[in-house]
């Protein structure tokens, strides 16, 4: 399915804002996403599986912060970045 | 991810992390002329970006953003090409009822012994310490002191309220035995192992803490509370080992100046033979390559609410040639008035004679020094807010 990336993780991809990735949940759908651009998931994803602060993600036009959540009737899921700092 | 680099020439170079990225400065023929590279990983916060001085090819760099989680990024070729970590470091997912902890950000690097090429150690907040056998691919933490019974009361608790968090710092590894170490932690103390990292013993004795603090206004007496060895009341700041006398160390301490020469155990106050108008309070501190009884530091301002800028707005180094019996005050060239801060990481030296001493401002200006601190130029400005400065020879 389609996965829509946000400027902050463009370059993982290539400077490509859209990228096929594949999985039956979303967590599957991070990981396959890191198989394809090695070390992107952590950058989104910290090591107790929680999605970063600053990070996120909407499946089916909602937003969630469940990796378990089911992908089976999505076409698109999206990666928005927040800005913040200075 | 790759990223491309800058393309260095061989020999001195200044590796200057900032909040917006790294910069590299070298000299231009002698040491007047500084040129200043392009950033490499623009808008990147870098804590500490270190050259392996063993191979003089291989840069490690802590790196995060506002919004994406931490790595460590690594250059093989001298700058030109970086790359991330496989593996950076990461604490084990938390089991049931077992604490959780998530690496904010790597704040600390050291390339490990010369006889164990490949091998780095990193400092994390939380507080943690990793090692790399693989010149910074991988990151395994060091289970003797990150998953040690007394961790939680030897370190800060990262909601303690330690600005950008508690940070495990100053990994010096003994050039006589690779398994010998010491570490900083800010708060913590410092820590001792002989076995590389499977046991580690505290070497806190003779110091002030911050619930002593000397500023004195509205803290807790000293007289008044137990002297612990062990707890986040203990702050240094900045730790040094003499590279050719390792037996040697001084301590830049939230609460004053220090030196201990092992195998005694107790620290001893040199700061106070500091003018007391200036004290002895500051983040960073610089060791003479050749003569252990010469270090350089950057007093600044703790009283009151802690400004850290210098004494009175007047920037100076402070010099001692006699182990910290006496203290020189070294600011020709330096501006009569400004209001910075040199993080801990931000003061370094080369092994020039006569030596040179560099230190990176918050301003983002960086200063140097070619006659060991007789007086200053600057050699760069307008960078964004410097957290490290090294001193590197490029192969």
């Amino acid at each position: 399915m389609r996965v829509l990336i946000p400027h902050a993780l463009r370059s993982y991809t290539g400077q490509r804002d859209q990228v096929s990735a594949q999985g039956e949940t979303l967590d599957d759908l991070l990981w396959d996403l890191d198989r394809k651009f090695p070390g992107m998931r952590f950058r989104m994803i910290d090591e107790q599986d929680q999605i970063r602060r600053h990070v996120v993600i909407f499946v089916k036009g909602a937003k969630t912060t469940n990796l378990a959540e089911p992908l089976a009737d999505s076409e698109e899921v999206v990666i928005v970045q927040a800005l913040s700092g200075g | 991810m790759s990223e491309p680099g800058v393309q260095l020439e061989s020999g001195a170079t200044l590796v200057v992390a900032t909040r917006k990225g790294i910069f590299f400065l070298q000299p231009h023929g002698d040491r007047t002329d500084w040129r200043l590279s392009e950033p490499v990983f623009l808008g990147h916060i870098v804590n500490h970006a270190v050259v392996d001085p063993r191979d003089g090819t291989t840069m490690l760099a802590g790196a995060r953003t506002g919004h994406l989680g931490p790595t460590v990024f690594r250059s093989r070729d001298g700058g030109a090409t970086w790359i991330e970590a496989d593996r950076p470091p990461a604490f084990d997912k938390a089991g049931p009822g077992e604490k959780s902890r998530v690496v904010s950000h790597t704040f600390w690097l050291s390339p490990g012994h010369v006889d164990e090429p490949g091998v780095w150690f990193a400092g994390t907040s939380p507080q943690a310490l990793w090692i790399s056998r693989d010149a910074g691919a991988t990151w395994e933490g060091v289970r003797g002191f990150n998953d040690h019974p007394d961790y939680e009361i030897r370190t800060e608790d990262p909601q303690a309220g330690t600005p950008d968090g508690p940070v495990l710092h100053s990994i010096l590894i003994d050039p006589r035995d690779a398994r010998h170490m010491y570490l900083g932690l800010s708060g913590g103390g410092v820590y001792e192992t002989r076995d590389q990292g499977e046991s580690w013993n505290p070497l806190n004795q003779g110091m002030a803490t911050t619930l002593a603090d000397p500023s004195g206004d509205g803290v807790v007496q000293p007289t008044s509370i137990d002297w612990k060895e062990i707890g986040p009341e203990h702050d240094p700041h900045c730790v040094q080992m003499h590279p050719l006398a390792p037996d040697v160390l001084y301590q830049q301490n939230h609460c004053g100046i220090y030196r201990v020469q092992r195998p005694a155990e107790r620290w001893q106050r040199i700061g106070d033979n500091m003018p007391s108008d200036i004290g002895d309070i500051g983040f960073v501190m610089g060791l003479h390559p050749r003569d252990p009884d010469t270090c350089w530091v950057f007093p600044m301002d703790g009283t009151d609410v802690w400004p850290r800028t210098s004494p009175d707005g007047k920037p100076a180094v402070y010099s001692t040639r006699d182990a910290g019996s006496s203290w020189q005050r070294q600011s020709v060239g330096l501006p009569g008035r400004g209001w910075y801060t040199v993080k801990r990481q931000c003061l370094s030296v080369d092994d020039a004679d006569p030596v040179g001493v560099y230190f990176g401002t918050t301003s983002g200006e960086v200063w140097g020094s070619f006659d060991e601190g007789a007086s200053w130029s600057c050699l760069a400005q307008h960078l964004p807010e410097i957290y490290s400065v090294e001193v590197a020879e490029l192969a």
